[in-house]
């Protein structure tokens, strides 16, 4: 039993944790306890009846609740309720009473019983007269009786009365006991009727509804308060023209300050005044209007509460017309939980801030990271682009030095130029970080349009692939000797030629350039152009506004693509990307290009008949005195001999490609962008043709022609080939062109051609001594194939003793060193050899722990002190790098895994 | 036998791009066969056998050098390593030399686990390559004894170098 107890207990307590769990922890604000905890108040919860509510919250408007209620739904539903639970107590109570009757009649109809039970058993006596007492009194009483019986009875009395003749004072004595019995039934009877009537009476007094419900209602309130006394809730209802008719306030400052009449009756606005009582009112309107209950949560900044937020709940009030009458409306007091919430969206803001810069922190790293990557491979790539190509190039180079005939020097300048082009695509990827990154600087160099346009046009001609005229066309206002930037605008062109011959497939391309007046958005240019003036131009000078328009017949472009045509990477559709191909770059960098130089580049299109993008700029115009002085500035874009009527030439036009190419009858100028470099031993740097094209490379089945004969020879050409350059090279060049078999068709040598025409001149030649140093005998069986295939051959050392050793007893004319090896490296090693140089002696080898002593005899007698090239074989990490191998005194260095290429370049320049 | 030294060709070049594609070879294994011409017919597979033998070598001893986790000669490994780099960089083993270089990195900073791990990347990678050419080199001599010759197209993988290229098959 006490275990029970104690379990019911704990349930108990289990559920009022639960409970204030359900609940915001501090209800009231300001007492943190659990108010919900029944143990505390347990004096005022055991019973209803001795709650007790000190002050008077709620303030109704008693008038109008009868009305509310009979009017609207709730509150029909409220009487409903209240009418059946009335009903049934009338119910049970109707039944009570009608038991009750039951019982009475019962006793009646028993009390008769007996009664005639005691008439029959007097009958009986009657029958035996001797025994009937003589007794006057009771005769008397025993009459009055029959009489009373007589009148009840009347049938049987009569009988009776028929039958009485014995004595009269026996019948006396028995009549009067009769009348006594019957007076005390009487009695009973007269009793039972007076209960009867005051039930009756009482039943009807419990048939005023009103005082049920009232009671009922009381109890509701009751509990009601009970629920509410701690809850900081506010509650009310305002008729539709929100005049409150009931309102329950928790909150004392209300009732101190404003009596019960000042608020019935009254809005919120009458009676409140500060911030937030407004958004209430239009929000009970709102709610009014639209007729759907709602919640908000309202801040009020009011004189009488102070700052504090309500949550509240309003919901229209409808009659039974369905028509709306007013609002209930509830408020709960969130203000310290809207507190506690507005902080914690802060703290998770400022956290989602912070996580915001991390992660920004995170990705600058990662962008800088991968820029430096990028920056990387950038220079190792163009490193490993370069150095192949470059062989090609400076073969080229060296084969347009010798004697060719005018198809094969065509055929070759091409191919120069397309290599050229090449090399160039990769200042294309840096111009265009240039340009971003706002280091680019514009030159200004005088140049011939006319001849730019030409050469642009002929460079496409040369590689193209398609039955395409292309066709250039200067008007003649336009001057023959501008200034600007020739090597973008070149750039610029042969972008947009090769965009334009890139999605044309029939019909022509073009390159069209008039003067025109000065555009409208120039205007604001005019500082531009003061800073184009500052690059060594006088004021003087007139400048011109030409427009350059590069049309084609192609498949022109949708409108809808326009807008981000000139943005990286991004061509006109998925599609194109992936039937044209191409980086997406070429008129990123263009519009760029144009825009730096102060002008504007604007593209019209339609779709299946073609694109004219044009670009206008302004130029100065130069006088033609300075042409034959400044020729040299800009000697890479034109030729060196200009005719003279080629300057002036307004019209060219390159027909398909079975067609003769220079049907312009004009001379035909050589393609060659660098004749006077060509025996440079560094080919690379020295190309700076500044063109671009995508599709120059692929003209391995291009078959070029002659139309109209003459070809003259530039003079520079003819210098090259019989002045500086050193005989070895033009015997190298000279047999190289005999055994390769160039004539009529395009190509070009293989490297195993070369290799070979290589290996025959250094078979005729003295060998030259060449010292390999490497301990990877792998590396030594490629280098020596490598060798062997451009004719020489060498001494191997295994490392950096070893090379020492060999150097001390052989003269050696160049030394491939690598850099890491057992025993000694080749920096260290390098070291001692260029200090033995020095000194004449090893004694800093010998300090270094090296055994010469062997040698030691020989080294006065045999070694020059001339400097021996030594050339590094790194692998290009950071403990190889360049400098440090400089910095040990080596001449160059060849980046591993090294290639025939690479290979044969350094002993070019190092063996003479 | 055209068409069965055409075909031959055809699986030839594909099996050759497909290596350089997969990042088995790279433009140094070009190199290699542009070595190799009538005078030296094997040249190729020279110096890969002997590549292959290197890394079996190299391998051995490295993995006796790591054996013991107490006093791991770390000089010793970090020659070996640099060993095999330089010969897989030399015949264009590329995926062989990747590894080597995070192999060195391991054995810089003396990380004994990552070195093993790296070990046994470079074990997998060169026998993996060994197998590949070996296919290479049967494709090549199924050419041969079909009577046609070897495809002397010098596939490469990097990304400008297409553009270049033609002029150099022409």
């Amino acid at each position: 039993m006490v275990c029970e107890m104690e379990t019911d207990q704990q349930t108990e307590e289990m559920d009022v944790e639960v409970l204030s769990s359900m609940w915001p922890e501090d209800v009231g604000g300001t007492e943190p306890d659990n108010q919900f905890n029944v143990e505390k108040p347990a004096g005022d919860s055991d019973t209803l009846k001795e709650v007790e509510f000190a002050e008077k919250r709620t303030m109704a408007d008693l008038k109008r609740l009868p009305d509310l209620l009979n009017t609207t739904d709730q509150g029909s539903s409220q009487l409903t309720n209240l009418v059946k639970q009335w009903e049934y107590m009338q119910d049970h109570a109707v039944r009570l009473l009608r038991e009750e009757l039951k019982i009475l009649t019962k006793q009646r109809e028993e009390a008769e019983a007996k009664e005639l039970k005691i008439i029959e058993e007097h009958n009986f006596e009657t029958e035996e007269p001797e025994n009937v007492p003589v007794l006057d009194e009771s005769s008397d009483l025993f009459r009055r009786f029959k009489e009373k019986k007589r009148d009840k009875l009347v049938g049987r009395k009569r009988i009776e009365i028929d039958e009485e003749f014995d004595t009269v004072a026996y019948w006396k004595q028995k009549a009067l006991s009769l009348e006594k019995m019957l007076e005390a039934s009487t009695e009973r009877e007269r009793r039972l009727i007076k209960k009867l009537n005051e039930s009756l009476k009482t039943m009807e007094s419990h048939s005023a509804p009103v005082e049920e419900l009232t009671q009922n209602l009381k109890r509701a309130e009751g509990f009601l308060h009970f629920i509410l006394q701690n809850a900081p809730i506010v509650m009310g209802h305002q008729d539709k023209d929100l005049r409150y008719l009931f309102i329950y306030n928790k909150f004392p400052t209300l009732r101190e300050h404003v009596r019960d009449k000042d608020i019935l009756g009254k809005t919120d606005v009458e009676i409140f005044h500060g911030g937030g009582v407004k958004e209430s009112e239009d929000f009970k309107r709102e709610v009014l209007e639209k007729g759907k209950a709602s919640k908000r949560e309202i801040t009020f900044e009011t004189d009488l509460f102070g700052s504090k937020t309500f949550l509240i709940y309003v919901e229209p009030v409808y009659n039974k017309a369905r028509e709306k009458i007013g609002i209930n409306y509830m408020g709960m007091e969130v203000t310290d939980q809207v507190r506690k919430r507005e902080k914690m969206a802060k703290l998770r803001e400022d956290n989602a801030v912070r996580k915001a810069m991390e992660s920004e922190l995170t990705k600058t790293i990662h962008i800088t990271e991968e820029t430096m990557r990028a920056k990387q491979m950038l220079a190792t790539m163009s490193h490993e682009i370069r150095s192949p190509l470059s062989g090609v190039v400076g073969m080229a180079e060296i084969l347009s030095t010798t004697k060719l005939d005018k198809e094969q020097r065509q055929l070759l300048n091409v191919m120069m130029s397309s290599g050229d082009l090449v090399l160039q695509l990769i200042n294309d990827i840096l111009d265009l970080s240039k340009v971003e990154s706002g280091v680019m600087k514009l030159e200004a160099t005088k140049f011939r349009p006319r001849e730019v346009v030409k050469h642009v046009l002929q460079t496409a001609a040369a590689s193209l692939k398609k039955e395409l005229t292309l066709e250039g066309n200067i008007a003649d206002e336009v001057p023959i000797l501008v200034v600007g930037d020739v090597l973008r605008i070149r750039q610029i062109l042969t972008n947009l030629i090769s965009n334009a011959i890139k999605f044309t497939h029939q019909g022509k391309v073009g390159i069209k350039l008039k003067v025109i007046p000065e555009p409208s958005f120039a205007n604001g240019l005019e500082l531009n152009a003061d800073a184009e003036e500052q690059n060594g131009l006088t004021e003087t000078e007139t400048s011109v506004w030409i427009r350059c328009d590069v049309y084609d017949t192609g498949i022109g472009i949708p409108e809808n693509a326009l807008p981000c045509l000139f943005k990286k990477y991004m061509q006109a559709s998925a599609d194109h990307a992936r039937k044209y191909g191409g980086t997406g770059l070429g008129l990123a960098i263009c519009k760029q290009l144009v825009e730096l130089m102060g002008g504007q580049l604007t593209v019209t299109s339609q779709v299946d008949l073609g694109s004219t993008f044009t670009f206008i700029l302004r130029y100065k115009v130069a006088t033609s005195n300075d042409h034959s002085d400044d020729q040299d500035e800009f000697s890479d874009m034109v030729d060196h001999q200009p005719e003279p009527d080629d300057s002036t030439e307004g019209y060219f036009q390159f027909k398909p490609l079975l067609g003769s190419i220079y049907s312009n009858g004009g001379p035909v100028i050589g393609n060659n962008f660098l004749p006077h470099k060509a025996m440079l031993p560094t080919p690379v740097k020295l190309i700076n043709g500044n063109t671009r094209q995508s599709e120059s490379g692929y003209m391995d089945d291009t078959r070029l022609e002659t139309g109209s004969g003459h070809c003259p020879e530039s003079t520079h050409q003819y210098e090259n080939g019989n002045g500086p350059c050193p005989s070895k090279e033009s015997e190298s060049c000279s047999s190289s062109q005999a055994s390769s078999e160039m004539e009529s068709e395009f190509t070009v040598s293989s490297p195993r051609e070369d290799v070979k025409t290589e290996t025959e001149i250094k078979e005729t030649s003295k060998q030259p001594k060449i010292l390999l140093v490497e301990d990877n005998k792998i590396n030594i069986m490629v280098a020596k194939s490598m060798m062997k295939q451009l004719g020489y051959t060498f001494d191997i050392a295994n490392n950096g003793v070893e090379a020492i050793t060999a150097i001390n007893g052989s003269s050696y004319d160049l030394v491939l060193m690598d850099v890491c090896m057992p025993v000694l490296d080749g920096l260290k090693a390098t070291r001692l050899i260029r200090s033995y140089e020095q000194s004449g002696n090893w004694d800093a080898a010998v300090e270094a722990g090296v055994d010469i002593k062997t040698l030691e005899d020989k080294q006065l007698c045999v070694r020059s002190t001339n400097r021996l090239p030594i050339i590094a074989m790194t692998a290009n990490t950071l403990s190889e790098s360049s400098e440090e191998c400089y910095a040990n005194g080596m001449d160059s260095f060849i980046s591993k895994p090294v290639t025939l290429q690479k290979l044969k370049e350094c002993l070019k320049q190092y063996l003479h | 036998m055209n068409t069965v030294v055409a075909k031959l060709q055809r699986q030839f070049q594909d099996y050759l791009v497909s290596l350089y594609q997969q990042g088995f070879l790279d433009n140094q294994f070009t190199e290699l066969r542009k070595l190799q011409d009538e005078g030296t017919p094997d040249f190729v597979a020279e110096v890969v056998s002997l590549f292959f033998d290197d890394c079996s070598k190299l391998i051995n001893s490295m993995s006796r050098s790591l054996e013991r986790p107490e006093n791991v000669d770390f000089k010793q490994v970090d020659s070996g390593v640099h060993q095999l780099k330089g010969s897989s960089s030399s015949v264009g083993a590329r995926r062989v030399k990747n590894v080597c270089i995070s192999f060195k990195e391991c054995c810089d900073v003396q990380n004994r686990e990552g070195c093993l791990r790296c070990l046994q990347q470079v074990d997998y990678e060169y026998k993996m390559l060994k197998t590949k050419l070996q296919d290479l080199f049967n494709l090549e001599q199924q050419i041969v004894q079909a009577g046609g010759a070897i495809p002397q197209h010098f596939p490469s993988y990097t990304i400008l170098r297409p553009d270049i290229r033609p002029c150099l098959d022409a």
